[in-house]
């Protein structure tokens, strides 16, 4: 840790790391298992569709009642700046958390700020996207690149919402000054989770968006 | 440099300059699987799909690992941080690509043996 004084512990222990940081590394190892079985899902699935709306290609879809037309789905552009902003955000959360170790309260509050802010809208462009997707025809049950694909950007996306919860509840305690450099183990810990919702997503988008 | 001070110098965290730098070279990396997938479907000039096509899926694999090892070993600080937190992820690492990859290969064995 670059501050001694993220080294206080609550207790010893016989690994001389603290145990909520091992806690936090073991249920991101378990939540490695959690979208692997997911992601293996999806590519097991893949391209087994019988009916559109597919990603990639043009299909005939049941849409209004009838059976249509459809373009591919996919709107890379959006989601590419979707991702952009998730990585920005990780860089903002590791300087929020070099804010706290440091005491240096204003970098704390505005970095964790803006790693909020960008949370908030990849969940916004993921809530679109799914309105978006439902409009032209894919629902959950429509076929198989349906099921597959909400279920696991479904959960990411669940993920990426319990991640701004937490480092909102940190924000809103950093902003009242109650994140001192002895407490900076806390966002540490909440910054891994950050950090893994994002290399998740790291593996997502080329798997599920940009491999035809 | 007594103990203390040595091992707390093992133990920092990069700085704000490292940050940045390892952020814009995860950003150049996506530019790079977006040129990948744009080029393996065409979009990127005729000429360009027949070399890109055949390897897109080996450049986004590729492309994808090495921002998931920058991220890892950089902002999760990995490659500071005491050894068992790594072999705490690493493992679990392993045994979901070995997850993955098994699932795809028994799946398309039995694609292949049930055509048959």
């Amino acid at each position: 840790m670059s501050d001694a004084a993220a080294h206080v512990m609550d207790h010893p222990t016989s690994t001389g790391i603290d145990s909520k940081k091992v806690a936090i590394w073991t249920l991101i190892g378990s939540e490695c298992l959690l979208f692997a079985s997911l992601i293996s899902t999806y590519l097991v699935y893949k391209g087994k569709s019988l009916v559109g709306p597919l990603p990639h290609a043009e299909s005939q879809c049941m849409l209004h009642g009838k059976m249509q037309h459809c373009e591919p789905i996919f709107e890379i552009p959006l989601v590419t700046f979707g991702t952009a902003v998730l990585l920005f955000s990780s860089f903002f959360v590791v300087l929020a958390l070099y804010g706290a170790q440091k005491g240096n309260r204003k970098m704390l509050v505005g970095w964790l700020s803006m790693t909020v802010l960008c949370g908030l809208f990849f969940i916004g462009m993921q809530v679109y996207e799914f309105s978006h997707f439902y409009h032209k025809g894919l629902g959950y049950g429509t076929n198989l690149f349906g099921s597959t694909f909400y279920t696991l950007t479904g959960f990411h996306g669940s993920h990426v919402t319990v991640g701004v919860i937490w480092l909102s509840t940190l924000l809103y305690r950093a902003a009242r000054g109650k994140v001192p450099p002895e407490k900076a183990l806390n966002l540490e810990i909440a910054a891994l989770y950050w950090h893994f919702v994002d290399v998740v997503w790291i593996v997502i988008f080329p798997v599920v968006y940009l491999m035809r | 440099m007594d103990s203390h001070s040595q091992a707390h110098a093992e133990h920092a965290h990069p700085t704000p300059g490292l940050y940045l730098k390892i952020a814009l070279i995860l950003f150049v990396l996506t530019a790079f699987e977006v040129l990948a997938f744009e080029a393996g479907r065409g979009g990127l000039g005729a000429g360009l799909r027949p070399i890109f096509e055949p390897i897109t899926v080996v450049l986004l694999v590729v492309l994808s690992a090495a921002k998931f090892a920058l991220v890892a070993m950089f902002y999760m600080h990995l490659k500071q941080d005491p050894k068992l937190l790594a072999n705490l992820f690493v493992f679990p690492i392993l045994l979901a690509a070995t997850i993955i990859a098994t699932l795809i290969i028994l799946f398309q064995y039995w694609r292949v043996v049930g055509a048959k």
